[in-house]
């Protein structure tokens, strides 16, 4: 569903051809306009990610995997979702001072993506406006590459669980494996389950954020 | 209002998914997410590329998104490092108490 170069492709592609092609009238072609001024009808592009959010749901609702590891786990195991998720807007709204020309709540907003970064861009451009949700792209990728090249680091100084907490909502997929590697197998499991709950919270605490 | 929609279709979503889950196919789903993300990022790459302000700030844009990722990893480490020093706490507790 996520974390895939494919989709950093198609983003990039879109910027391209609009800035190279589209924008400077370098090839003329009606029908690209046409369809290029259809997808960006503010209409159509949000009534489309209210599509995706409702396939979205669909896919995790009959994602049995899933249900299962939810229900074979001890409460205490929610402390590690639940730590991430208050460091995470912790975090983010402690920052916003340093930031140039984005609000506490659009931090907070882009924050609450988790690293699950094109279903939270998306939700954000469609409300927020294409500038907002290209930082959430960007920002998320980074949550995720971050996390990959520095977990060996993140372990010694934060802790085994600190690569978890870092990783986000990608725990449970893209990096898993590097995790497992420095915090060890027996933090695979727990892994998986933080992913899992933090990809459930991801639209409705990113849509939380675009709303105030 | 638009929060409430956006939530409230998610949550539909996982309801009959959730009630379907032995007649829908997850593969057939997952490609339908998969497009829809496709072209909503390409449209997002389109109005980008169409947009003045942002095609002239992408350095600032960019330090912006490194600044909040800053933010929002070293928090939920910081509380990944408290948790984990809690949840250590009460194993011993409990070997103690057998």
């Amino acid at each position: 569903m996520k974390g895939s170069l494919t989709i950093v492709c198609v983003f990039f592609i879109g910027v391209l051809l609009q800035f190279w092609v589209f924008g400077t009238g370098l090839i003329e072609n009606e029908t690209v306009n046409i369809f290029a001024k259809f997808l960006q009808n503010e209409n159509l592009g949000y009534y489309t990610m209210l599509t995706l959010m409702f396939f979205v749901g669909v896919g995790m609702g009959c994602d049995t995997k899933a249900l299962d590891a939810l229900r074979h786990q001890s409460p205490i195991v929610m402390l590690v979702p639940i730590g991430t998720i208050v460091g995470t807007l912790l975090g983010s709204a402690l920052i916003t001072p340093l930031l140039n020309g984005v609000s506490l709540y659009d931090s907070l907003a882009v924050g609450s993506g988790f690293g699950y970064y094109s279903l939270s861009s998306i939700t954000i451009s469609q409300v927020k406006g294409a500038e907002l949700g290209t930082i959430a792209l960007v920002s998320n990728i980074m949550r995720e590459i971050l996390t990959l090249l520095l977990t060996p680091i993140f372990v010694k100084v934060f802790g085994k669980l600190a690569p978890i907490a870092a990783a986000g909502a990608t725990s449970m997929d893209t990096t898993l494996p590097i995790i497992s590697k420095f915090s060890g197998k027996e933090y695979a499991v727990l892994s998986i389950f933080h992913g899992i709950i933090l990809t459930i919270l991801v639209p409705i605490i990113v849509s939380f954020f675009v709303g105030l | 209002m638009g929060i409430l929609i956006i939530v409230g279709l998610f949550v539909l979503g996982i309801g009959l998914g959730y009630i379907l889950r032995k007649v829908i196919k997850e593969s057939v789903v997952a490609k339908v997410t998969t497009m829809i993300i496709y072209l909503l990022l390409f449209v997002l790459g389109i109005s980008v590329g169409g947009d003045e302000k942002v095609m002239n700030n992408l350095p600032t844009l960019g330090l912006n998104a490194l600044i909040i990722t800053a933010g929002a990893m070293l928090g939920s480490m910081i509380m990944a490092f408290l948790v984990y020093k809690l949840i250590q706490k009460l194993k011993r507790k409990r070997e103690y108490e057998g």
